[in-house]
């Protein structure tokens, strides 16, 4: 055979690597107004290009242009820029407490702050997520108390889950959202269960779920696609593109189809990218779908583009696999500076005003952490009992659990 | 009093809870339109509507983690996985979510479903039609395991998994679907109709989780069984005439020890019979159990009957499965020790 192939293996690799010059310039982003908005009830087939740009509201001047803008007033976006710095402020706190030996572990959001507080106020009291760990900024915009949430990663003795989860994990029925598990994507195909609860019971609600860009390899997210298609069900399938799963660039989990939105496309479902870093547009889009999905119209994925400019967890160090200038370098900017610049822009805000909000945040966060001490922390003061340990597991304890705790001497 | 398949008498479980409970939603696949694979589910699409009782996509993962979903909404899906075989691709599900929701939420969430699933061997089902999981989920805390061997407790028992406000494994023995099997190939097929555990009451019973039963009084050895391997137990006491005592432990997690440990104590001898492999299979957690509450009452070491620790053939089925031949041995062995 003269005609006789050798075969290689094609394993995908970032453009850069720890040492090297940050380059997003392969990144391609569309002038910010420049996406048409369809009609919530377009045919997929005909805005299958919403899958290949990138929705942006927000321009380089602070302007918000063009047909996804104007879904919220300036009081809501006051409120939307506390909740991004409130976020923050909590996340910086929960990372020196980690530093502190208060905690064991802890995630933040850095950078991908306007994705779950814009997304929240697009939901409706009664509406669930399906969160992974990286949208705590769904129960800061909805309103949950901080206190609780520290609790939580303190494993105190007022931790709402007993000290049973790792840090972060939170569970909130009351607020929309659904309890945390460590297994990725499971919860994906959870919530369009929910939402196909909600139409089976011809309610109102509407579900949403929550996914990264690495995760999406996982087959519970194709499994969510599939039952999304199939029952039309009403719920909104998000993507978070941080660009990165640890130490994985993304690459790797889309391969070759050039967007994660792209993914819904052989579902049937219309598929939205939008700009992450961006809380007009995230809030523009996430009101669409939502309201898509409350016209029981269908589901839709978006995916977000965002960088996770953070390290992955407590645990991770970036400067391993990825430039430490990389962050700096993403084209899409932070998200607290540029709707703090729209603000300024409109005139509803200063910098003045931004630095007295910044110096209150924290007090209210430090505040908050003091409370929750009070309550003790991980390795010391109060702490969930032991008997805690064997509650839960069923509704009603069975002889074997009641055996072991007897065991235990408690 | 009706009499019933364990088809029908499933069948009729399902219609039942329906019936009172809006909440009960039935799906998998060829679940609806069809009636299911075994016909378990024949009739309750047309009753109850689609958006009661419908098809999936193939998918398990899809199937119960859909199901969690919808219990974290309020509803209680009891749903199907055609063959336990293939029960694998929902296992993170299973394991992960629907076993831990309940705890790692500290109640803030539950998962009331019921995953039916046809399991067992004796039909030359070969290696993926043919399986005995449920050591891969009695191992799993917040699980429920329950394997009827009859019309009668399937009903009942079906009733109180879909009842029960947590995740319950049920695993139909699909050899005992239209008649009882007590491992004897080459005589001819047995129907229910003629058992006395084929009557069946039409409407709603529960038969509690959790409770074992004595199946056959007797003074000289216990057997632990559940599902196919009651019948086989059964039937080998009868023919070798050694006057075992049977147990159908019904529910496997959580487990009867009260009335395992009673029988032994009695009988001062137990045999573990299952048709699942034997190595960390079921069996062995009630050797266990069964050494450590009745060791002074033990004359002979606690003896286990079991599929061999190979995937389940195909043209040696009847090599593999533990019939009355094997077990029979055992016991006679037993009373010899």
């Amino acid at each position: 055979m003269t005609d006789e192939t050798r075969l290689s293996l094609n394993v995908p690799e970032p453009e850069v690597r720890p040492g090297g010059k940050p380059d997003f310039s392969r990144v391609p982003i569309p002038k910010a107004g420049s996406v048409m908005r369809p009609e919530v009830d377009a045919d997929p087939e005909t805005i299958r290009d919403l899958a290949f740009s990138i929705i942006r509201v927000l321009n380089r001047e602070g302007e918000a242009v063009g047909p996804w803008a104007g879904t919220l007033t300036s009081e809501e976006l006051l409120e939307g820029l506390r909740h991004m710095m409130l976020l923050r402020a909590f996340d910086q706190r929960m990372l020196m407490a980690q530093r502190q030996g208060k905690t064991s572990f802890y995630m933040q959001h850095l950078g991908e702050e306007a994705v779950s507080c814009a997304f929240r106020k697009a939901l409706r009291p009664g509406d669930m997520n399906f969160p992974t760990y990286r949208q705590a900024g769904l129960l800061i915009a909805g309103g949950y108390p901080m206190v609780d949430m520290m609790n939580q990663i303190f494993s105190n003795d007022a931790d709402p889950l007993k000290g049973r989860q790792l840090p972060v994990m939170y569970s909130a029925r009351d607020h929309g959202f659904f309890s945390i598990s460590g297994n990725l994507g499971t919860q994906f195909v959870q919530a369009v269960g929910w939402a196909m609860a909600s139409a089976i019971k011809n309610d109102t609600k509407i579900a949403a779920a929550w996914i990264g860009d690495g995760s999406t390899a996982e087959s519970d997210f194709h499994a969510g696609l599939v039952f999304a298609s199939t029952y039309k069900a009403p719920v909104i399938l998000n993507v978070v593109n941080n660009q990165w799963a640890i130490s994985t660039f993304q690459g790797i989990a889309r391969g070759g189809s050039g967007t994660f939105a792209a993914r819904g496309l052989g579902f049937g479902l219309p598929s939205l990218r939008v700009d992450g870093n961006d809380y007009l547009a995230v809030h523009a889009v996430a009101k669409w779908a939502a309201e898509r999905a409350r016209r029981n119209i269908g589901p839709t994925l978006i995916e977000y583009v965002t960088y996770r400019v953070g390290a992955h967890s407590t645990s991770d160090d970036p400067s391993a696999y990825r430039p430490k200038e990389e962050s700096e370098a993403w084209p899409l900017g932070d998200p607290v500076i540029r709707l703090k610049n729209h603000l300024i822009r409109i005139g509803a805000w200063s910098e003045e005003r931004h630095k007295q909000t910044e110096a209150e945040i924290r007090d209210t966060v430090v505040a908050a952490q003091k409370e929750a001490e009070s309550h003790g922390t991980l390795h010391s003061g109060g702490r969930p009992s032991m008997r805690d340990m064997f509650e839960g597991v069923y509704a009603t304890m069975p002889p074997h659990l009641k055996r072991q705790r007897q065991k235990a001497g408690v | 009093m009706p009499r019933m398949t364990m088809i029908e008498a499933i069948r009729s479980a399902l219609d039942v809870s329906m019936e009172r409970d809006d909440d009960v939603v039935v799906f998998g696949e060829d679940v609806g339109y069809f009636g299911g694979v075994f016909r378990c589910t024949q009739g309750l699409q047309q009753k109850y509507g689609k958006t009661r009782c419908f098809d999936v996509p193939i998918n398990e993962s899809g199937i119960v983690g859909t199901a969690i979903g919808m219990a974290a909404y309020g509803l209680k899906p009891c749903v199907e996985v055609q063959f336990a075989d293939y029960m694998y691709p929902a296992y993170d599900q299973i394991t992960q979510e629907a076993a831990r929701l309940r705890y790692r939420s500290n109640g803030d969430f539950s998962c009331g479903i019921t995953i039916r699933m046809p399991t067992g061997g004796g039909i030359f089902g070969g290696q993926t039609h043919s399986q005995s999981p449920e050591a891969l989920f009695t191992h799993v805390c917040g699980l429920q395991v329950v394997v009827p061997s009859n019309p009668y407790d399937a009903k009942g028992l079906l009733i109180s998994s879909i009842e029960n406000p947590d995740p319950v494994i049920f695993l139909e023995p699909k050899r005992l679907y239209n008649g009882p099997f007590d491992g004897h190939h080459d005589r001819p097929v047995t129907s229910w109709a003629s058992h006395p555990l084929g009557e069946v009451p039409a409407d709603h019973y529960t038969i509690p989780l959790g409770q074992a039963v004595v199946r056959r009084p007797g003074s000289a050895v216990t057997v632990l069984a559940y599902g196919t391997m009651v019948h086989v137990a059964e039937a080998t006491a009868e023919e070798t005439g050694i006057d075992a005592e049977v147990i159908d432990l019904r529910t496997l997690l959580p487990l009867d020890l009260d009335t395992i440990v009673a029988s032994v104590k009695k009988t001062g001898r137990c045999m573990v019979v299952h048709e699942a492999t034997l190595t960390s299979g079921f069996g062995a957690e009630l050797v266990a159990l069964v050494q450590e509450h009745c060791f002074y009452h033990l004359e002979a070491p606690v003896m286990r009957v079991a599929g061999w620790d190979t995937p389940y053939p195909h043209a040696q089925e009847w090599d593999y499965f533990p019939g009355p031949a094997r077990v029979g041995q055992a016991l006679r062995d037993m009373m010899e020790a």
